[in-house]
């Protein structure tokens, strides 16, 4: 770096990270490769390549290690699409709300959803994957809805100190909601807590088959509206005086953000912090423009959540422990450090 | 760096009446900003200056009364369109956390881009200039965060700058910044008027250096249009009086030869030094009007 050379000369700014920028990427294309195979290969039951090859390409042999193989294949695609969708929900939240400790469970998104499954296991018996991600789906979509509408009363509209206070009065609203349904009624206790640590453990393919659409939707969602939410950042007047329409770009990437989660939700259950931590990683590693720290996000989520994932396979060997309460204790030391920092 | 000159365009409010939360805070005030012209707004607090600017800005909606550029209401333009014609300083812009001068400067770029058309050399060029003028292009790879409020303010008029607007509205641009922080935006301000022709409206709370600086003024009072006109017309004791409240005595600025306003206040009359006599005759007796 020559750090004498001219704005003009040298180039973009935007590109001063371009050199080490292309090496961030492919190290974390390498770390998204390595913890794919360490998802394959370590758990209960390792798995040696030959059992891996003839799982992924031979599916005329059924030995048992070739089936194993097979459900770890799918239950890794299935954590790195979930750590993927988180992290682009958090990068959303987080610029939706100009909030860098936000996640998606600062708009009650995941309250909202655990009672509406919860209300659905205890009035409509809702057992299938499908009715969980219907219930979850409808009432993180309600509850975002709603902490807007509550977010966007008075002066200034939804501004995201506003939007902040709604999540949290929401939020703790809805989970004594969810108590009150909950303690009269054991079995539905029974099925809400199995559902209520977030796990990946269950992941299929065809799981991984219904979140992929919410995950591309989401994520082009994101990925075009980066520009206008880059004016956001700058304050809403800001952003107006460069032409963005606030009220309406905050709308649709709040949508992508709930829409991403909710899915995610429905199906593993709520698992914390992934928002949270991969667009902090990404905002360190690629900076402050989102159309390139928000890829950036997408991947380190899966990263992060797939490796955690592994690491609760190896701490309690042979058993295992739900990905859920592995980020929770990773995660929660982290988010200390970070609102400790982000005042200092 | 060429000093093309801009497109004068035609902003004006005709009986706007704005405000938030359904209370009206401007009140049927119809003005014209002059084309290439520094035009200022002064008035006490909450007299509805900065309402005014921000209605301008279409900021806020006008409840009644139109704000027109070049004849067409602002809310039948596309807010990218009207952003290539009209910028906006806001007061307290946010700084993104962890942002690069050079990249603040290029989001001025947003009504200039195109989705999925990456960053042109036009943009390239516009963000150099801009940088250029503000003197900031040797921060561009600094963090804005780390500037003293004199760069960061340079930096923010270098954003929108980078916008390339005909017309820049900005809302108490100097505010916060100390005396000396405070000419030095203002004078590149002027100069960029002077030399581009861009036409500027600011509010100001100082009445000194918006009579300094700007060719007309807008004084406001209570929602309502209390005075215009050149600094001269609008910078008297009757005027000053009967926007503010207050007693005052009008110079002529040694340096600018704008008026120069004196309030009189309670303590006034230190007998025992001579300065109350050179006033008298600086002001040609007008402090003895007063009295």
């Amino acid at each position: 770096m020559t750090g004498r050379a001219s704005w003009r000369d040298r180039g973009l700014a935007r590109s001063s990270l371009r050199g080490h920028g292309v090496g961030v990427a492919a190290l974390s294309l390498a770390l998204l490769a390595s913890c794919a195979a360490a998802s394959f290969a370590l758990g209960a039951r390792a798995i040696t390549l030959t059992e891996l090859a003839d799982g992924l390409f031979r599916p005329y042999v059924n030995t048992y290690g070739a089936n194993v193989a097979r459900k770890r294949v799918a239950r890794t695609m299935f954590a790195l699409l979930c750590g993927g969708s988180l992290g682009v929900s958090g990068a959303l939240t987080q610029s939706v709300t100009r909030n860098p400790i936000a996640d998606p469970s600062i708009l009650g998104v995941n309250t909202g959803a655990a009672l509406s499954v919860v209300c659905g296991i205890a009035f409509l018996n809702i057992t299938t994957a499908a009715q969980y991600m219907g219930m979850a789906m409808a009432g993180a979509a309600l509850t975002a809805a709603f902490v807007y509408a509550v977010g966007s009363v008075g002066r200034d509209g939804a501004t995201p100190i506003k939007l902040a206070l709604a999540g949290a009065a929401v939020s703790a609203a809805l989970s004594s909601m969810v108590s009150a349904v909950l303690l009269p009624r054991s079995y539905v206790m029974d099925q809400y807590r199995y559902w209520q640590v977030g796990s990946v453990g269950s992941g299929t393919w065809a799981e991984t088959g219904a979140l992929l659409p919410f995950f591309i939707v989401g994520t082009l969602t994101a990925v075009a509206t980066a520009p206008a939410l880059n004016a956001l950042a700058m304050g809403d007047e800001a952003a107006t005086g460069l032409g963005v329409r606030a009220g309406l770009v905050r709308l649709i990437a709040s949508m992508a953000g709930v829409a991403l989660c909710g899915a995610v939700t429905a199906m593993a259950g709520p698992i914390g912090f992934i928002g949270l931590l991969a667009p902090r990683l990404a905002r360190m590693l690629a900076g402050a423009d989102l159309r390139r720290s928000l890829p950036m996000s997408a991947l380190l989520g899966a990263v992060t959540l797939t490796a955690s994932d592994v690491i609760g396979r190896l701490l309690t060997y042979p058993g295992e422990l739900e990905v859920g309460v592995v980020t929770a204790f990773v995660g929660a030391p982290i988010l200390i450090y970070a609102a400790v920092r982000s005042r200092a | 760096m060429g000093a093309a000159r801009v497109d004068a365009h035609d902003l004006r409010c005709e009986r706007v009446v704005s405000g938030y939360d359904g209370k009206a805070v401007v009140r049927e005030v119809s003005v014209s900003l002059p084309g290439h012209g520094i035009s200022a707004i002064i008035g006490p607090n909450a007299c509805g200056k900065s309402t005014l600017l921000k209605t301008m800005a279409r900021l806020i909606k006008p409840m009644s009364g139109a704000v027109t550029l070049d004849g067409r209401g602002v809310g039948t333009i596309k807010p990218k369109r009207l952003a290539r014609m009209v910028g906006l300083l806001p007061q307290s812009p946010v700084v993104p956390d962890g942002i690069a001068v050079g990249d603040l400067v290029g989001r001025g770029r947003y009504p200039r881009q195109r989705v999925f058309r990456g960053w042109t050399k036009e943009d390239e060029a516009a963000v150099a200039e801009a940088m250029g003028i503000m003197s900031v292009a040797e921060l561009a790879d600094r963090s804005v965060s780390g500037l003293s409020g004199g760069q960061r303010q340079r930096v923010w008029i270098a954003m929108a700058l980078a916008q390339q607007t005909d017309i820049l509205l900005l809302d108490e641009p100097t505010t916060f910044l100390d005396v000396a922080y405070q000419i030095e935006i203002l004078d590149v301000l002027s100069e960029l008027n002077r030399e581009r022709g861009i036409t500027l409206a600011m509010v100001l709370h100082d009445i000194n250096l918006a009579a300094r600086y700007a060719d007309y003024i807008f004084a406001m009072k209570d929602g309502r249009l209390a005075a215009e006109g050149k600094p001269r017309e609008v910078v008297t004791a009757e005027a000053i009086k009967r926007v503010f409240g207050m007693d005052c005595v009008i110079l002529e600025d040694p340096v600018a030869r704008s008026p120069l306003m004196i309030p009189v206040g309670r303590r006034v009359g230190r007998q025992d030094d001579s300065g109350p006599a050179s006033i008298m005759d600086a002001s040609r007796g007008s402090l003895s009007a007063i009295r």
